[in-house]
């Protein structure tokens, strides 16, 4: 391979608590939580009644009514995020080549509140299994077939290189911007359209993480419910949101004067291969990506300068991750910050990789390291600097971003502060 | 009174999670750790929501996560349904 | 760079369970279109199906697995082991951190989905199963494999409609350069319930004829559409190196690959199939001329059919290629469809002979490709291409290339 790199020159983001990325980041770095009780529907029968929701009006977000009708929550919430990101490039589909563009969007659930909301019109609210054809909107088949995610985003900005979905459960917000930068490196393309989106708030993902229980039931006190590497955690909170961010090749970059947010300089994913919703304890996969992404960056554990955690706050994840990054990273992982910034958004499946990835680009621009929020009483085996409550200046070089998904799937990424000597 | 019996367990874990045609009958397996007769967790927390829905006993998240064995699931449905 | 090979092939077919038997179908023209059967389907106005007959999930898997898996999952578990049985893989050849999963999602666990849809809003909440939890989201597939098989190394899922499966065995192929020894890829679809069936139908592009042997046409004159099917392929494609280490025998090498999108009607519109066909040829090092056979996309609707067909003769020559589309016997398999190509193409090197496409009799004016039909028809086993499109505008296109070809592999 030639020596082609990656950068990110434009951020989108639609977050809980920030329905664009400055107003993301603001609600972040002051350490405040958007999970409240759901408003989405009447929570009132399930077990955990609390998410992250985003306040989304999409008129004011500026999406057409045709967009409205047609777009499932998920579409919307890409396509306002990949609006922005491309604004932010400055970038102007019009003179690029479109064949040079392409598009990878992560998403874990798809279009489940459309694919919901339209089962009930076809079976009736669930009494016909044969669900009936006539009510069925036009537009079902994008539900149904959700590649429609990323098409939406190729139609926005004319990419006609390759465009896909990638679904890998927890990681794909993650796995999408991997897979991103491997095209631009390979020489694919020179720009790409990479992120996550999903919206999962719909009665039948909150049903299923009720049945395993990995869902907090924290309803009395939703704000705080969230609690990653706390004594005290219960399980995560659902959120929705999408970031799209324009990753570019680097010399295509800096050739028209690009703003350069960071680099992403590795990546690996790997698979625990033990159980679809369980975590070993050793987290043994999970640091093997880590090391395999610091392998591909040609850097050494101790570059690291912040760890984006993970950090669901489910009993196994905490404790898997810790050891995980202890594994990977030595007793490195004792000298750096490690924060989870689920416990101010929630966690939005297949969206969060990318929000989070979003989040270690301005890390890095800014020299803030995010907090974890709510943590009050840190679980004793889990003893890493994990940033509680308040934001932190901290020049940043290097960041690592860590997830772990339903399906055994793990991965990491490791992004570089632009011109840095890393 | 209502009360179950292990060979009712393994009718209700059966329809929830399967069963390997290898499987021993808990009648004889009562005290055989769950994990070691190939039942996860999920497979726990699926019954538990069937005898929620059926006997309408609910174990607490402590009592569930202490359960390792049959004798200890049936032991403390039947408690919980005498209570009741 | 390493070449990635296929050195084993499990296939779940309306027309056959396992690679030998769908092959001898295909090759003998043996549909499995006919009414479906798994749901009342008379109150719809499209009826027909390729659907797997025969397929008792209790006879593979073990009964543990049964209530977590929708079907599909079921079918793919067991088409990875006899992808991998076929690939002679002995265990221990490789470290578990060296073999990985590449799949293609497409409608996920709908079926799986649907009940537990119907649980929750005639039952409640609490009659959800904690299987909801993964069975009906796309990822499972690949989960559960790796799982199944013990595979550490990285695992992916590519959804891009009716396209992806060729995505997917390209992503293995990225892997397999990267060094991952050995990676389980393809995709199986189903989702033959109500609700999926709903849904295909809105896309406006399913056939309302009730006959078999005149409802999915493609490039016929008489094209109305296609035939949903299920099942699909899972290949397992090994550095070519590693394999020829072990003694295998590759059945052929992943050698070109390109990926396109067309351009949306309100960007002027301006279809990309023709750049992933020139991309995959460019990518493979080779000429046109050096392709032996196209098994086409064969959507079925007229529109799409016209596209594919002067692609085809502009890129090789008015008729100058054969072009098959064994799709035709088993309905369009979602991300299943373009794997059982792949399959198809290199069991075609193999035997020297190409699937026929059935039912099509008269090629609509115009389209200038030499359609296989009637009878298959052998060949030089040289280069194979398959094309995969999906609806929106996605465009994949591959390049296989016989064993014998490929450096150092053993022929």
């Amino acid at each position: 391979m030639s020596g082609r790199r990656v950068v990110i020159t434009g951020l989108g983001v639609v977050a809980p608590g920030g329905v664009n990325t400055k107003a993301f980041w603001e609600a972040i770095t002051s350490g405040r939580t958007a999970t409240r009780l759901i408003t989405a529907f009447d929570p009132a029968a399930f077990r955990s009644q609390i998410a992250a929701e985003v306040d989304f009006d999409p008129v004011q977000a500026g999406l057409s009514h045709r967009e409205m009708r047609r777009l499932d929550r998920a579409a919307q919430f890409a396509l306002v995020a990949t609006r922005e990101s491309l604004s932010d490039s400055g970038l102007e589909p019009g003179r690029l080549d479109p064949t040079r563009v392409g598009v990878s969007v992560g998403s874990a659930v798809g279009c489940t509140v459309r694919l919901e909301s339209e089962y009930l019109v076809l079976s009736d609210s669930g009494r016909e299994w044969v669900v009936d054809n006539s009510y069925a909107s036009p537009h079902l088949y994008d539900y149904y077939m959700p590649g429609s995610l990323a098409a939406e985003v190729a139609w926005e900005v004319n990419a006609q290189g390759p465009v896909t979905m990638i679904s890998a459960g927890c990681t794909s917000g993650l796995d999408s911007l991997g897979h991103a930068a491997d095209l631009i490196r390979e020489g694919t393309v020179d720009v790409m359209l990479a992120g996550g989106t999903d919206a999962p708030i719909s009665p039948i993902t909150v049903s299923c993480f009720d049945a395993i229980k990995a869902t907090s039931p924290g309803n009395d006190d939703a704000a705080h419910a969230l609690r990653p590497f706390d004594r005290t955690r219960t399980g995560f909170v659902l959120g929705e949101g999408a970031a799209m961010l324009v990753l570019e090749e680097l010399e295509y970059a800096r050739a028209r004067g690009a703003k350069l947010y960071a680099e992403i300089t590795g990546f690996a994913s790997r698979s625990n291969a033990f159980h679809m919703t369980g975590l070993r304890p050793d987290g043994a996969e999970l640091a093997a990506a880590v090391t395999a992404a610091l392998d591909e960056s040609k850097l050494p554990a101790d570059a690291i300068d912040y760890v984006n955690a993970h950090g669901t706050a489910t009993k196994q994840n905490d404790l898997h991750e810790t050891v995980a990054l202890k594994t990977a990273l030595g007793d490195h992982a004792y000298r750096i910050p490690v924060s989870s910034i689920k416990s101010m958004i929630g966690h939005s499946l297949g969206a969060v990789g990318s929000i989070e990835i979003a989040a270690c680009a301005l890390a890095i621009d800014q020299g803030i390291v995010p907090p974890t929020a709510n943590l009050n009483e840190p679980d004793p085996e889990l003893d890493l600097d994990y940033v509680p409550h308040q934001a932190r200046e901290q020049h940043l070089d290097t960041v690592l971003t860590v997830g772990s998904g339903f399906g055994g799937f793990q991965s990491a990424m490791v992004l570089v502060r632009p011109g840095s000597p890393a | 009174m209502r009360q179950i019996t292990l060979r009712e367990l393994q009718d209700i874990m059966r329809e929830c999670a399967g069963e390997d045609e290898s499987a021993q009958p808990l009648e004889q397996a009562a005290d055989e750790s769950f994990v070691d007769l190939g039942y996860d967790s999920l497979a726990l927390l699926e019954t538990q929501s069937r005898v929620k829905r059926e006997y309408g006993v609910e174990f607490s998240e402590d009592d569930l996560a202490s359960i390792t064995t049959p004798r200890e699931f049936v032991d403390l449905l039947n408690t919980q349904l005498l209570a009741a | 760079m390493t070449a990635a090979v296929v050195t084993g092939i499990g296939v779940a077919a309306p027309n056959g369970l396992g690679k030998d038997r769908f092959w001898a179908a295909t090759l003998r023209g043996e549909s499995g279109i006919r009414t479906v059967r798994r749901f009342d389907v008379s109150s719809y106005p499209s009826r027909l199906a390729g659907e797997i007959d025969g397929f008792e999930p209790t006879e593979y898997l073990a009964g543990r697995l049964i209530p977590q898996t929708d079907r599909m999952t079921q079918i793919a578990l067991v088409a990875s082991d006899w992808a991998l049985a076929d690939a002679g893989v002995e265990p221990g050849t490789y470290d578990t951190t060296e073999m990985g999963v590449a799949t293609a999602g497409a409608s996920g666990g709908l079926e799986f989905g649907q009940r537990e849809l119907a649980n929750l809003w005639s039952s409640g909440p609490q009659h959800v199963s904690v299987y909801m939890s993964f069975a009906w989201f796309y990822a499972v597939n690949s989960g559960q494999i790796s799982i199944r098989h013990g595979m550490r190394g990285p695992t992916g899922v590519m959804v891009s409609d009716q396209a992806g499966g060729l995505d997917a065995l390209a992503q293995a192929r990225r892997n397999v350069r990267k060094g991952t020894r050995l990676i389980l890829s393809g995709g199986v679809d189903s989702s033959f319930c109500p609700y999926g069936w709903v849904s295909r139908m809105s896309s406006r592009s399913l056939s309302t004829c009730d006959d078999p042997r005149s409802a999915y046409l493609p490039f016929d004159a008489r094209a109305q559409g296609h035939v949903p099917g299920e099942g699909g392929a899972i290949l397992v494609v090994e550095d070519a190196q590693a394999a020829r280490s072990r003694g295998a025998r590759p059945y052929g090498e992943i050698a070109g690959y390109g990926a396109t999108f067309d351009a949306a009607a309100r960007h002027g519109g301006g279809n990309g199939l023709r750049r992933a066909v020139e991309a995959a040829l460019a990518d493979a090092q080779a000429a046109a001329t050096d392709i032996g056979v196209v098994f086409a996309d064969g959507s079925g609707t007229p529109e799409d059919d016209r596209i594919e067909a002067e692609t085809i003769a502009a890129v090789f020559g008015p008729g100058a290629v054969p072009v098959t589309v064994p799709k035709t016997m088993t309905g369009r398999m979602n991300s299943g469809g373009a794997p059982a190509d792949l399959a198809c193409a290199l069991l075609s090197m193999r035997d020297a002979i190409i699937p026929p496409t059935i039912n099509v009799r008269t090629i609509a004016p115009g389209y200038e490709i030499d359609l296989v039909i009637g009878e298959p028809r052998p060949w030089q086993p040289g280069a194979a291409l398959v094309l995969a499109r999906g609806k929106g505008g996605f465009n994949s296109a591959m390049v296989l290339r016989a064993t014998a070809q490929v450096p150092g592999a053993t022929a």
